[in-house]
């Protein structure tokens, strides 16, 4: 009983700020950033979306470089747009969202928002059941299924939702230590298994790599039924897969804890581990598989990466799976938490883990997870740039910044107008013009910046032009 | 007692990643890569979580 009183002590005793700046001793050093960034972007998604590319037909020239302009773009975005925004109010996108477009709107946003990480945490949770059904003889999922197909794999996927739901239910202190750990072994397994697998690609020396990666593992020919990937397919994907977390600003969730705008930049860490040497491993032991297995459906990280690692190969698709799933499904928690601040952080995530958990039980939320990602990144930007011309731009141009805190107001409609408007325009661009997902993310930032500069200013026309806002100094 | 802590723990990583570069040469076998691999894995985990967090929490401190 004593155990059990201590146990609910210390889970409510989780303060993560929710409603309030990062007080000054709580800032956090570029240590727990650079740890939580590898750990979060070398991850059981790259076990994934690195494969995509070898599907998709990229050529080994436009990957390369693709992937270097894109990511370098993502850490500008991290550390130009949800750096500075985040430093300069310390608080979560969620309750910033709030003070700008007020409660009712946030209440909307919110539930999808927490769905979409939902799904994210979901198909990482599916990633890790590959390799701990390994032991088990674990019928794997293929390509084309959407339902769970055995009892086995329900169990496995639900005893793994379990542990990720419990840990997370306390907090980003507990995520960030196990993050610190497992990020420098995690890159080491997924270059020690690429480079393992090379004799069996015919390279046995660093200068047959090159010729080899260009005619057989990137070789420029999609699979069957899949879409040819080009230059910019590859740098516009690498800049938005993440968009949601830099430029939709989710991250400001964990970047308020930065002593820094800077601190932005240990995105690095995350994007040129994960997003590009985890990627060429991924590819290169998917390749092989293809090669090996003449053109097999099934589609199981965690047995390919045990084939390639042995059993540290299966442990890493575990944890990385895990450490993609952790944040996610925190992030997740407070994103409902913050529609009933009253309520305890650690019950919903215990309600969203559970969500979680059912999601990731059908195998279609692997499969799909490329749409998923663009999409994702796609709903959440033109928030985004809301709360970054509202921090930045709105007081230079005489407007007020958090009108609906500074208007008692539940509902801001020029963010309902530019979040509606943004998303038709990047909804009819992809319909009628026939531009691919990947694309719609720069076109539609532009239009919601427009949309929500007029709107604002038409909306704000008979409102007082003093902001609220105490500016913080630190 | 922090730094031997240290000094395992980089140990076992290299023990991790060294094995399938001397598997690219040819100088070992997969199977001999794979156990190494596995050793360096426990090691690491069992050694780093002493000092990791640990400096982590230090840094915030001060």
């Amino acid at each position: 009983m004593s155990e059990k009183q201590n146990l609910k002590q210390r889970l409510e005793a989780v303060n993560e700020y929710e409603r309030t700046p990062i007080p000054k001793n709580k800032l956090k050093g570029w240590k727990s950033f650079i740890g939580t960034y590898a750990g979060e972007h070398t991850a059981g998604t790259e076990f994934v979306l690195g494969p995509l590319f070898v599907a998709h037909g990229a050529s080994a020239g436009d990957l390369v470089s693709g992937l270097i302009v894109g990511n370098i773009l993502a850490i500008l975005s991290w550390a130009f747009f949800t750096g500075k925004v985040a430093v300069k109010t310390r608080t979560t996108l969620y309750y910033q969202l709030e003070k700008i477009a007020g409660n009712r709107f946030t209440m909307i946003y919110n539930v999808v928002n927490a769905a979409l990480f939902c799904f994210l945490a979901g198909s990482m949770i599916a990633v890790s059941a590959t390799a701990v059904g390994i032991p088990f003889n674990l019928p794997m999922p293929s390509l084309t299924d959407v339902y769970p197909n055995s009892v086995g794999w329900i169990v496995t996927v639900f005893a793994i939702g379990t542990i990720t739901t419990f840990v997370a239910m306390f907090g980003f202190g507990v995520i960030s230590k196990f993050a610190n750990i497992a990020a420098p072994w995690m890159i080491m397994i997924f270059i020690a298994a690429a480079v393992g697998v090379l004799p069996r690609l015919g390279i046995t020396s660093f200068s047959e790599f090159w010729p080899v990666a260009d005619s057989t593992i990137w070789n420029g020919v999609p699979l069957e039924g899949q879409s040819k990937f080009t230059f910019w397919h590859i740098m516009f994907f690498a800049w938005f897969c993440n968009m949601g977390m830099h430029i939709g600003m989710a991250d400001m969730s964990l970047l308020r804890y930065a002593k820094k705008w800077t601190y932005g930049f240990s995105s690095a860490t995350g994007v040129f581990l994960g997003h590009f040497i985890a990627w060429m491993a991924s590819g290169i032991l998917y390749s092989l598989f293809l090669l090996e297995s003449k053109g097999s459906l099934v589609f199981a990280p965690g047995p390919i990466a045990y084939e390639a690692a042995g059993i540290a190969g299966a442990v890493c698709v575990v944890i990385a799976g895990w450490t993609t799933a952790n944040p996610t499904l925190y992030r997740a928690g407070l994103a409902i938490q913050s529609i009933n601040p009253k309520w305890k952080t650690w019950k919903v995530t215990l309600f969203v883990g559970l969500i979680t958990t059912i999601a990731a039980c059908f195998p279609a939320l692997v499969m799909q997870l490329l749409e998923f990602v663009a999409l994702y990144g796609l709903i959440l930007m033109p928030l985004g740039a809301v709360i970054f011309l509202d921090v930045f731009v709105l007081p230079k141009m005489g407007l007020a910044s958090n009108y609906a805190e500074l208007t008692k107001s539940h509902f801001n409609p020029a963010v309902g107008i530019t979040w509606a408007i943004s998303l038709i325009f990047c909804l009819g661009l992809n319909i009628y013009g026939g531009v691919e997902i990947f694309f719609l993310g720069l076109p539609g930032w532009f239009v919601a910046v427009i949309v929500y500069l007029i709107a604002s200013k038409a909306i704000q026309k008979k409102t007082t032009n003093v902001s609220p806002t105490i500016p913080l100094t630190y | 007692m922090k730094s031997v802590l240290k000094i395992i723990s980089f140990a076992a990583l290299a023990l991790t990643l060294i094995p399938s570069f001397l598997v690219l040469k040819g100088s070992i076998t997969p199977e001999l890569s794979k156990t190494l691999m596995l050793i360096g894995t426990i090691i690491w985990f069992g050694t780093a979580s002493f000092w990791m967090n640990k400096s982590e929490e230090e840094e915030v401190e001060s």
